[in-house]
């Protein structure tokens, strides 16, 4: 029996890797390169436990003298630490691997939560149709018009206010996802439903509704599946922006505390001591959300040339 | 078998419309004419007064050319659109006024088979998830088993080797899409198919195994057609009656031998004529003059005016209603009436 | 000399790292003012005929050997620059679809004269007179006010006779026109049909008409190839073709028509499906769908032969013809 499921996977695996999708993949070094260079971040922040030699949450792990060591290829600097030290003393290298962790995190989640409601609304829209319709986009439309950091920026400082500091930096990781998330879903909803009135025209929509099912079973169960393809080029490009939206915020003081940073923090609190020398505590961060960001837009590019319907449609 | 009860006609379209709003939204209907704003809804007539009915066991095909509403006639019916005007009644039922829910069991007698097979399949569901979905949600009661065996009866009798059935639609060709289309509506059972152009989309030696496959579905299942074409060719070896649409309107309705031997409305032996014969030398069809008008700014007369050889001032402003000729065919048309055409 | 003049034309398709063979072995001529139909369905090769007659095919399809010789020259091995004054000039294409032909931002003026002008040294009112003069060949009523308007603002039928005008512009010598009238409704094709016998034959213009419909190919031709999975598998006379075919494929597909057949009964139908270029059998490529094939159809592809009236790709049309005359005769 087992040796029948891996059979399964087997030819499942090999029938990816010789799809379409698996040959332009196979074809395109910038995507090849994009997405191991992805995997080596992702795996790292997922053992980010594992493999960093400190932790950076545990205080008494860290020792105000140890402050402000540079990297190791520089002089001075202290063997045990390979990326330097932050102005309280915590290896660098393990803040980062937590950092990219958290940041990977909000981005993930914030993006699942943007999908979910941008979905939802996307299919009601573009199924149902009609005034809910225009009504459902014309909210989509006034949330656009403001920024996404704007929207961000008012209600986390309201909240930050209103809760106090200390309660608003325990619970920092889900006000950040709650706001990215919801500020962003019309990016979702509005390709969602223009996919959804294209699929909507088609026959087997009719055939279904003609069998009698209902439009909850019509909606996920055959027109979403058929608009997966868009859903997973924004998802990719949502993501990206979710990090440097995150970072954005942090960077400004609204987003994750000092105690536990997030890429976008580490880059802030390191912020002030560029000109006193220490700039390791900013750019390396930087350069590591940068390259994070970059691949994803890679892969995300690429994505979007292999699945564009009008260049390649069964 | 039906004997018994007194002959009601399965399907009874009475004076159905189907009008299209062309201008959606009030913004859209507001309009500059002559310096001064003005509000207009502008309409696409697609179906106008049409009566037909449809006996059990017959085929009854529609025939007209792109535009004439034929399709909108079958999406009325199959009640994926609502009627603007008119009555659809089933089995002596109304059917045009209920509510999804009130139509399940319905759906279970009605079904429908559609143009295009690239289209009417799910691409992301294998034949399989395809087959069984309509049946596992029309009869819950079934085992797992129940259901496999009876999506392997259908596919065998329409012919797809059911070791087939964890393939995706578009590993299969037109023709075997198209069997698989009907093998689905075949799932529930139905007493009723509507054909929506069904072998237009498929290559003539194709045609002929699909259009097989239905009359052996009809003879074996005792089923009753609705079939949608314009292929005069398809109507004549398939069809027991014909309707001749024309702009949303039916010109004539007549037994299928009936009417090819002796076509009477102008239109229709236009049509006829027209149709690329094998064995003849050159074209010899009857030349309509200009093209078939929008059907948006309705004629007020005989919709086929405008393109008549025999068109007078009665034709012009006078609607021609569906006169009983002595064979038995309705014919809409009053040089028909006034036995003008003989000339 | 024949106007055109194929010969063992061979058309192929670059895949990921091997090439399929999309024509194969195709040869024919073309003779002044002669009206040939290729017949097949989808996927037998005849829309890649017609491209390759142009010249116009793009990557990944690719002329892999043979000529095409247009009144003795040979196109295949022409310059870009060559072409062009063999392409819209001497040699013209109708699609199925007129859209492809004329551009929906320019008005039909535009276009016609656009043309006219590219070929031709020609002052603009010449060439608005001679765009005038062929929309009134094609019975285009008020063809002065039609310059002005855009494609969009015509109906089908109008929009497929002024492109058939447009092909007519240079009064070239060839047409080649791929299902010409496929997209339209009856009335109207039989329109356009005479419309282009009539062109044909008053100004001698040779015809390649591309179709899977055997009532038009029967109707508007002097001689028809008859296409199977990229190769010509039979030809020659029209009337004989539809009448005593000689190739099963050919017979199956004029038997398989609902007229062939008395109302209600089961048609004669041909089991099974056109093979993929990329699955083509040995031999025969037909033998899995044929009644008559034996162990030689399946193992080695047949030859054209002469067989009474047409040729004929096929093993057994002498064993076949006995069988099938009676069988006809009923």
């Amino acid at each position: 029996m087992s040796n029948f499921s891996t059979n399964v996977e087997a030819s499942r695996f090999s029938r990816m890797w010789n799809s379409n999708m698996g040959y332009s993949f196979r074809r395109n070094p910038v995507a090849v390169v994009s997405l191991c260079i992805f995997a080596a971040i992702a795996l790292m922040a997922i053992f980010a436990p594992l493999i960093a030699p400190f932790d950076p949450y545990d205080l008494s792990q860290i020792d105000i003298m140890n402050s402000e060591y540079p990297p190791v290829w520089i002089d001075g600097a202290d063997k045990q630490f390979l990326f330097g030290t932050d102005d309280q003393g915590r290896d660098l290298w393990s803040t980062i691997l937590y950092g990219t962790r958290l940041s990977l995190l909000i981005g993930l989640c914030a993006v699942t939560l943007q999908a979910f409601l941008g979905i939802s609304i996307g299919l009601i829209s573009g199924y149902v149709g009609g005034r809910l319709d225009s009504l459902l986009m014309r909210m989509a439309d006034i949330q656009l018009s403001f920024s996404t950091l704007m929207v961000a920026i008012i209600f986390l400082a309201v909240t930050q206010a209103m809760f106090g500091s200390e309660t608003f930096n325990q619970y920092a990781i889900y006000f950040l996802i709650a706001v990215i998330g919801v500020s962003e879903w019309p990016q979702y909803a509005r390709t969602v439903r223009a996919t959804v009135l294209a699929e909507k025209k088609k026959e087997y929509v009719d055939s279904a509704r003609v069998l009698g099912f209902g439009p909850m079973r019509i909606m996920v169960r055959h027109i979403l599946p058929n608009s997966l393809s868009p859903i997973f080029v924004i998802s990719t490009v949502q993501v990206a922006n979710a990090i440097i939206s995150e970072a954005s915020l942090s960077f400004l003081g609204l987003g994750m505390p000092p105690s536990q940073p997030s890429l976008g923090s580490l880059i802030s609190s390191g912020f002030d001591y560029i000109f006193s020398g220490s700039w390791w505590i900013t750019a390396i961060p930087g350069v590591i959300l940068v390259v994070l960001v970059l691949v994803i837009n890679l892969l995300g590019d690429w994505m979007r040339d292999v699945l564009n319907p009008k260049l390649y449609k069964g | 078998m039906n004997t018994n009860k007194p002959e009601k006609p399965l399907l009874d379209l009475q004076n159905v419309e189907k009008r299209f709003a062309l201008d959606q939204g009030f913004l859209e209907t507001i309009k500059m004419r002559g310096g001064k704003l003005i509000r207009e809804k502008r309409e696409v007539h697609a179906v106008n007064n049409v009566s037909l009915s449809v006996e059990r066991g017959e085929a009854l095909c529609v025939v007209g050319e792109s535009g004439c509403g034929k399709s909108t006639v079958a999406r009325l019916i199959a009640g994926l659109l609502t009627p603007s005007a008119g009555e659809i009644h089933y089995d002596g039922e109304r059917i045009d006024n209920r509510s999804r829910h009130d139509l399940l069991p319905l759906r279970k007698k009605m079904q429908m088979i559609f143009q295009n097979p690239y289209a009417s399949l799910n691409p992301r569901m294998t034949i399989q998830q395809a087959l069984e979905e309509p049946v596992k949600y029309h009869t819950p009661s079934l085992t797992r088993a129940e259901v496999k065996d009876k999506v392997a009866e259908v596919m065998l009798s329409v012919g797809v080797d059911p070791s087939w059935s964890a393939r995706y639609p578009h590993e299969f060709s037109g023709g075997q899409r198209q069997r698989i289309a009907i093998a689905r509506a075949l799932t529930v059972n139905p007493e009723f198919i509507i054909a929506d152009e069904p072998i237009s989309a498929l290559d003539v030696s194709i045609q002929a195994q699909v259009l097989n496959l239905m009359l052996e579905a009809k003879e074996q299942r005792g089923l009753t057609y609705l079939f949608i074409t314009h292929d005069l060719s398809v109507v004549q070896h398939f069809g027991t009656r014909v309707a001749v649409l024309y702009l949303g309107s039916v010109c004539e309705l007549a037994d299928t031998a009936t009417l090819f031997e002796n076509p009477k409305h102008p239109y229709t032996k236009a049509l006829l004529s027209a149709v690329p014969q094998l064995k003849d030398d050159g074209p010899s069809h009857i030349r309509l003059k200009g093209e078939i008008p929008t059907p948006i700014n309705l004629p007020l007369g005989c919709p086929f005016e405008s393109r008549c050889a025999y068109a007078n001032v009665r034709c012009e402003t006078e609607r021609p209603a569906a006169v009983q000729q002595p064979d038995g065919s309705l014919v809409a048309c009053h040089a028909v009436e006034e036995d003008r055409l003989q000339d | 000399m024949s106007l055109l003049s194929v010969r063992d034309l061979s058309v192929k398709f670059a895949m990921r790292d091997h090439s399929v063979t999309a024509l194969k072995g195709i040869d024919f001529d073309l003779a002044k003012g002669e009206r040939l139909g290729i017949v097949g369905e989808s996927g037998a090769g005849k829309s890649i005929t017609g491209f390759a007659l142009m010249n116009l095919l793009s990557r990944p399809g690719f002329i892999d050997q043979g000529k095409i010789l247009f009144q003795g020259k040979d196109i295949v091995h022409m310059s870009d620059a060559e072409m062009r004054t063999i392409r819209g000039n001497r040699m013209a294409m109708i699609f199925q679809d007129p859209m492809v032909t004329l551009n929906p931002v320019l008005t039909i003026g535009q276009q016609m004269v656009e043309t006219l002008k590219a070929h031709r040294k020609l002052s603009k009112s010449d060439a608005e007179q001679i765009a005038i003069m062929k929309l009134r060949q094609v019975y285009i009523p008020s063809p002065e006010e039609r310059l002005n308007q855009y494609p969009h603002e015509l109906s089908g039928g109008m929009r497929q006779r002024i492109v058939i005008a447009i092909a007519l512009l240079l009064d070239p010598e060839l047409i080649i026109a791929d299902e010409p009238t496929t997209a339209l409704d009856v009335t109207i094709q039989a329109d356009i049909m005479e419309l282009l016998l009539e062109l044909c034959q008053s100004s001698k213009v040779g015809l390649i008409l591309i179709t899977h419909d055997l009532g038009v190919v029967s109707q508007m031709t002097d001689r028809t190839l008859v296409m199977y999975a990229g190769k010509i598998i039979e030809s020659g006379r029209t009337s004989e073709i539809i009448n005593d075919p000689q190739h099963p494929y050919t017979q199956g597909l004029i038997n398989a028509l609902p007229q062939q057949t008395e109302p209600g009964r089961r048609l004669k139908q041909i089991p099974g499906n056109m093979p993929s270029l990329t699955g083509i059998p040995d031999g025969c490529a037909f033998s899995p769908r044929c009644e008559f094939a034996t162990d030689q159809c399946r193992i080695t592809p047949p030859e054209i032969v002469q067989y009474e009236h047409v040729a004929v790709a096929c093993h057994e049309v002498n064993r076949l013809h006995h069988v099938t005359s009676k069988g006809l005769d009923k």
